[in-house]
């Protein structure tokens, strides 16, 4: 063992701006919305967790990958962001319980990572700039070519992603014999969700982003999951149909994260993109029905709108975010239905907000 | 709501004088506990008996009884105040909290209808109950190490016979550890059974078996009245289960946790916290884990209280716990409160960190001879430093160079351990040193993983470590010419210093300041903000670390930097580095006091200290923080980046007094007396002539470089002889002899651990009274704040002396020379600022024993004694805003005010606990008498002649 002298490496925003760093191992290019976490812990549910498709991910904690990968602590089957931003880079880890280190499940997933960045300056300029494309690249000298290229990405505005992380096929988890059936429907779940789901008894099926209502009806289900997932919900038209059809039905259904937003939708109140997302294992939000509040594990880079929320007749607003007062969860008046905008599956993060989970199944069972 | 509007009036208890377990990290947060309750438009009414606090200070709180820590005291207090609503016990340590139950159990809360908050007695009950504690822990589910309780020595052997060796003794009620120990073999079980059980005020130990190589780690918790629980930071130990946390070098956020078991810690800290009781406050949780693929999990302890660790947290996160504690005293919900730092967020999240801390505790076993050097459950530490860097290593780095025991960081000054056998010894019995010898170890070539065997310490910062060697490694294959900027900008990201650099290259300090600069490998600043920049925040507190370059669309390329210098004057305050015997919370009294004072004149202060229990490093204190090792390197790039008025190094004790030096040659104006006033104090040769043209007497003395010239200068200065080393702290070394045979020990035991230190000899005035006065100077006027007669005879280091304000039998003869030495010598070192000077009274003759030209440890004292605020006067004077005639002074003293030493040698056993040149007090409390009649007086006084015996 000696002395590794890294290669050179870089992050170019689509506004022109470059932070330097070095390559992890890895050299290549690698194209996406650039996005930060604030998470302390959990790495590697975040880069598998499919609602970050497409994203190049920040990591502010300063080191990454000290306790290597687990194959149990996954939160989909593959590395979901486009590449990864790092202060610095663990390339030994130390855990017992570890299948190997973070350099070795990147380079099977084949992700191009990037450290010794100024991820500080970076996300402050994001905060202040806003999210943007942007390319991690090892080809520092060839800057004008990125530019081309980063110019061709698409933007996240408008932009339907679920079809690239949903399952292709039906399947289904948990005891078959069980007395709650759950539908959902996957536009990017991730698997703590339904580990949530099957630890509180429930049979659940899981399917593709475009299924019909009726597909989802023909498993006999009591009650109806709408997934997170990437991207802008608004061109999920299908989702959005499951949901009015779920809705106007009076079946109990609970939504997370993009299928929050695609409730919201379903109820005609629009989302909108965000300056720069909540993304962390920090969030507070206030639960206005108890008065309590949560740390919240949040990944969202759209919201729901909050006036168009506090208009309608039959959506009340339960949860708020308390650093900006975005809406943070809803429920019908008139229905049974809920959603949260943040994550009470955790994984990673705290566990404060698992009570939802109770509270659906309860939805259910008083059905 | 939430505020209760009920409490209008409330009474803090302070921790008491510093002992080891309890130092001023209680200042800090009875200080922010008591600023938080009057922005709320509480009267606060504070009892404390330490002096040298600022929270004691007349304009902290509405009413300050410097009173002992006693239910008596708090009687007569709460017939003064019939109107006190409630007691926040929290914010003093364990010596409030035993305070707060005595008076329960006495029924004082209820004669006097107060309410306890902050805490409730049955949550301190249970959690200081070890046996009841841990009935409620399995109650809830909650896995605890296999524990049994002893209330008698057979008992005790009984429990030791099921559980096997390793075991723990933890004595029931005590502070610090105090009485705890590990017990490797059976034949060591008795004795220190026996001791636990004495030490236990009712007489209990618990015994644990140990769990050997078990990571430990601590969370932070504060709840709201709304039973809101929030995590402010997790901090894991580096070193295992089996060293004090107090004595463990402690790293956040954790570094070796997986989310799944850290979120699973969490929610047993939080379910822990509501079964022990209902109530608003801060909290503190630890944890074991194991090392294995189980990560299993097992609670150590709960305190229900702002502790010294709650203090560390507030510092590495920027979330002020104390002051949001006492908030959520009052009835507030944390949703209700601000982000103290962002000033825009809630106040009810977790703060998220993208630095690392490493704090690394600072002993001082030089004091206590012949004491056991080894760490383990008990704690012996007398003070800390905390580093903040970009990475782990450089944060390691920082707190190693802010120890001030002449190391430059880890490796690369050729003073590490080079013998395999010590290497190995130094790793198995953790001492003082092991952070260092870790690195030794590496460079010696000996495996990680036997390092890893023997110490337990995380395989993940043992790599860390090598990762550091590998560097010093490669940079020593280069030269100052060869070497490329990639790798000198790496080696400083890793928090190498130049010096260490230098070694390495085998050039000059400078020449690699100056290739950095040529390369433009230069500091930044970054904030601490709790949230990893997600916002945007305001709070100036800095820290400094180098990084890679952005570049913006036109082309700019730099390292980015927080930290925007102003177009104010300012003035830079030196902060006192780690307490430790000798220098303590005296010194960050009068920092504080100074920027405060800087503040009023119109100044932008900027403070820099790395000691995270005070209240200087408060971001609320200064206008600026930077967190960083008072260490030449970090300093002078401050200066350079910000560009002051000058540099104040008189307030900050020896550490920022010993910078002066440098600071002058690099021509930095030091604020106040000159460099070359500092230095004729110190150089005993320059300051007798100085004393002998002003016809001022001082005992014989000369200097001596070998032991032979020792022996030669005492056959002309007699014995008995007072033998110290030059530029040292708190009587370091000193020692008096009465024949050759101690001299030539004593003065070749010197030499060897200071080679090529001089060493004075002084003619001891055996059977002396010694005095000191404390004086402001303008260079022109002198005014005397106090003079001190000691009780104890001459010879018993002044920090160790109980001592009288004013005198108590000095005869006016004798009071008008210590008066007329006092001016001329303050005039003599045309001192601007403060001057403390030690006397010895002899046939009505006063000697000088030595001058210094800086805030002394009797000024806060003296100010609180007084009710005069001295070190703002002589900040001011020191600035040249104004002239000791200025001021009106007006001194207010019924009767004595008598200053106690408190010692803490219950940490160290087999110590001498025998008094001489040399302090070894920890703290110092105050207490005022009427007259001389007073049966404590005549106590200390009548204890005397033992001391004259002698």
């Amino acid at each position: 063992m000696k002395y590794q002298k890294l290669k050179k490496a870089l992050i170019l925003l689509a506004d022109g701006t470059i932070f330097h760093g070095k390559a992890v191992g890895k050299e290549g290019s690698a194209f996406g919305e650039v996005c930060f976490n604030t998470g302390m812990t959990g790495y590697q549910e975040i880069f598998t967790d499919p609602s970050y498709y497409g994203q190049l991910m920040v990591t502010t904690n300063a080191h990454i990958g000290n306790y290597g990968v687990n194959n149990e602590e996954v939160e989909s089957d593959s590395v979901k962001i486009a590449g990864l931003i790092c202060k610095n880079f663990s390339y030994d880890f130390s855990r017992d319980a570890a299948d190997g280190s973070l350099e070795d499940f990147l380079n099977t997933n084949n992700l191009l990572a990037i450290s010794d960045v100024d991820t500080r300056a970076l996300v402050a300029y994001i905060r202040d700039n806003g999210a943007m494309n942007a390319v991690i690249s090892t080809d520092v000298d060839n800057i004008d070519a990125l530019k081309k290229q980063l110019a061709d990405t698409p933007n996240m505005n408008g932009l339907e992603l679920a079809s690239k992380v949903s399952t292709k096929e039906p399947y289904t988890i948990g005891d078959e014999n069980a007395s709650i059936r759950i539908s959902a429907l996957d536009i990017g779940i991730k698997k703590n969700i339904l580990r949530n789901l099957v630890k509180r008894g429930a049979y659940v099926k899981v399917f593709p982003y475009n299924s019909k209502f009726e597909d989802l009806e023909a498993f006999k289900p009591n009650g109806y999951f709408l997934s997170n997932g990437p991207g802008d919900p608004e061109p999920l038209i299908e989702a959005q149909g499951v949901a009015k059809e779920i809705i106007k039905r009076d079946l109990p259904l609970f939504g997370i994260c993009l299928g929050h937003q695609v409730i919201a939708l379903a109820n005609g109140i629009s989302t909108y993109k965000m300056h720069n997302g909540h993304r962390g294992i920090n969030h507070p939000v206030k639960n206005l029905i108890t008065g309590k509040g949560e740390i919240t594990s949040q990944n969202h880079g759209f919201a729901i709108n909050r006036e168009e929320t506090e208009a309608h007749s039959d959506v009340e607003i339960t949860h708020v975010h308390l650093n900006d007062n975005t809406v943070a969860g809803i429920k019908m008046k008139s229905k049974n239905v809920f959603s949260v905008q943040y994550h009470p599956e955790a994984s990673p993060g705290p566990h404060d907000s698992s009570y939802l989970f109770d509270e659906f199944i309860k939805n259910i069972q008083k059905n | 709501m939430p505020k209760n509007s009920k409490l209008k009036s409330i009474l803090i208890i302070g921790s008491g004088p510093i002992v080891i377990g309890q130092a001023c990290e209680f200042d800090y947060s009875g200080t922010q506990a008591l600023r938080s309750l009057r922005e709320d438009g509480i009267e606060t009414i504070l009892i404390n008996s330490n002096p040298a606090t600022i929270m004691t200070d007349p304009s902290m709180a509405d009413h300050v009884y410097l009173l002992p820590l006693t239910t008596k005291s708090i009687v007569k207090i709460l017939k003064e105040h019939p109107h006190i609503d409630a007691v926040l016990p929290t914010m003093g340590g364990q010596t409030a909290l035993n305070l707060c139950i005595e008076a329960d159990e006495k029924g004082i809360w209820k004669d006097f209808d107060v309410e306890i908050i902050g805490v409730n007695i049955d949550a301190i009950n249970i959690t200081e109950d070890r046996e009841k504690f841990r009935e409620l822990m399995l109650d809830i589910d909650i896995p605890m190490a296999p524990q049994a309780t002893a209330t008698s020595y057979l008992k005790g052997k009984e429990i030791a016979q099921e559980f096997g060796f390793p075991l723990i003794i933890r004595a029931s009620f005590t502070l610090g550890g105090a009485g705890a120990s590990f017990v490797h073999k059976e034949e060591d079980f008795d004795e220190l059974l026996t001791r636990g059980l004495e030490i236990s005020p009712i007489h209990e130990v618990m015994i644990d078996k140990a769990l050997i190589g078990w990571k430990e780690y601590e969370l932070e918790l504060l709840r709201d009245s709304n039973d809101n629980v929030v995590i402010i930071c997790a901090i894991e130990n580096m070193d295992p289960i089996g060293i004090h946390t107090g004595d463990s070098i402690t790293v956040a956020p954790a570094m070796t946790l997986s989310d799944k078991t850290y979120q699973k810690m969490r929610d047993m800290a939080i379910h822990m916290m509501r079964n022990i009781g209902d109530f608003a406050g801060g909290c503190n949780v630890q944890f074991a884990v194991s090392p294995d693929e189980k990560e299993d999990i097992i609670a150590i302890e709960i305190n229900p209280r702002v502790s010294r660790s709650s203090a560390l947290a507030s510092k590495a996160t920027g979330y002020p716990i104390a002051k949001i504690a006492a908030k959520l005293a009052l009835g507030y919900h944390l949703d209700e409160l601000q982000n103290q730092i962002t000033k825009s967020t809630s106040a009810l999240f977790e703060p998220t960190l993208d630095y690392v801390i490493v704090k690394i505790p600072r002993w001082n076993f030089d004091k206590f001879e012949g004491s056991d050097r080894t760490l383990g459950l008990q704690m012996k530490s007398v003070g800390e430093v905390m580093g903040i860097g970009r990475s782990f290593q450089e944060a390691l780095h920082k707190a190693t160079q802010s120890l001030e025991i002449k190391r430059n960081g880890l490796g690369a000054d050729g003073k590490g351990y080079k013998n395999y056998d010590q290497i190995i010894e130094k790793l198995t019995n953790a001492s003082w040193d092991r952070v260092f010898a870790i690195y030794d170890a590496i460079q010696m070539g000996i495996p990680l993983s036997r390092i890893h065997e023997i110490t337990k310490i995380d395989m993940w910062f043992l790599k860390q470590y090598e990762e550091l060697y590998f560097i010093e490694k490669e940079i020593s294959t280069f030269t100052i010419d060869t070497i490329q900027k990639d790798l000198l900008l790496e080696a400083k990201q890793k928090g190498y210093g130049d010096r260490q650099i230098a070694h390495m290259l085998s050039c000059l300090e400078s020449e690699v300041y100056n290739k950095r600069e040529e390369l433009g490998v230069n500091r930044v600043y970054k904030l601490v903000d709790t949230c990893a920049a997600e916002f945007e925040a305001k709070t100036p507190y800095y820290y400094s670390t180098f990084e890679s370059d952005v570049e913006t669309a036109d082309g700019k390329r730099f390292a980015d930097n927080e930290s925007i210098v102003s177009d104010k004057k300012k003035v830079i305050v030196l902060g006192s580095g780690p307490n430790r015997i000798g220098q303590g919370i005296e010194f960050d009294y009068c920092c504080v006091h100074g920027v405060l004072a800087a503040a009023e004149c119109g100044y932008e202060t900027i403070m820099i200290n790395c000691n995270p229990e005070t209240v200087s490093t408060d971001f609320d204190t200064a206008d600026k923080l930077y967190f960083e090792p008072v260490f030449w390197e970090h300093i002078y790039d401050i200066i350079k980046h910000e560009k002051p008025v000058g540099v104040i190094v008189q307030l900050g004790g020896q550490t920022a007094l010993k910078l002066a030096e440098k600071l002058e040659r690099y021509g930095i104006k030091i604020l106040g007396t000159s460099f070359k006033a500092l230095d004729l104090a110190e150089d005993r040769g320059l300051f007798s002539n100085m004393l002998k043209e002003n016809n001022i007497p001082y005992p014989e003395f000369d200097i001596a470089t070998t032991a032979d010239e020792a022996s030669a200068i005492a056959d002309v200065l007699d014995f008995p002889i007072l033998v110290r080393p030059s530029y040292v702290l708190g009587g370091q070394g000193m020692k008096i002899v009465i024949n050759k045979q101690e001299l030539e020990e004593h003065v070749v035991s010197l030499l060897a651990r200071m080679p090529g230190n001089q060493l004075l000899l002084d003619h001891y005035l055996d059977g002396a009274i010694e005095a000191e006065a404390d004086a402001i100077c303008d260079g022109e006027n002198v005014y005397i704040i106090g003079i001190m007669e000691h009780i104890e005879p001459c010879g018993i280091h002044s920090g160790d002396s109980n001592s009288l304000l004013p005198p108590f039998n000095l005869g006016p003869l004798v009071m008008q020379q210590i008066i007329d030495h006092t001016n001329k010598i303050a005039l003599a070192l045309n001192t601007v600022g403060l001057i403390n000077i030690q006397f010895a009274v002899k046939d009505d003759m006063v000697y000088i024993i030595e001058a210094n030209p800086r805030a002394s440890r009797t000024v806060p004292f003296i100010a609180k004694a007084y009710g005069e605020p001295y070190v703002n006067y002589a900040t001011k004077v020191m600035l040249g805003e104004k002239k000791v005639t200025d001021f009106n002074f007006n001194p207010q003293l019924k009767g004595y005010a008598i200053k106690q030493p408190v010692f803490s040698f219950n940490k160290f056993h087999n110590v001498n606990k025998k008094l001489g040149p040399e302090m070894k007090s920890t703290g110092e409390s105050i207490l005022f008498i009427d007259d001389l009649k007073d049966d404590e007086f005549y106590n200390l006084y009548s204890r005397r002649k033992m001391y004259l015996s002698k």
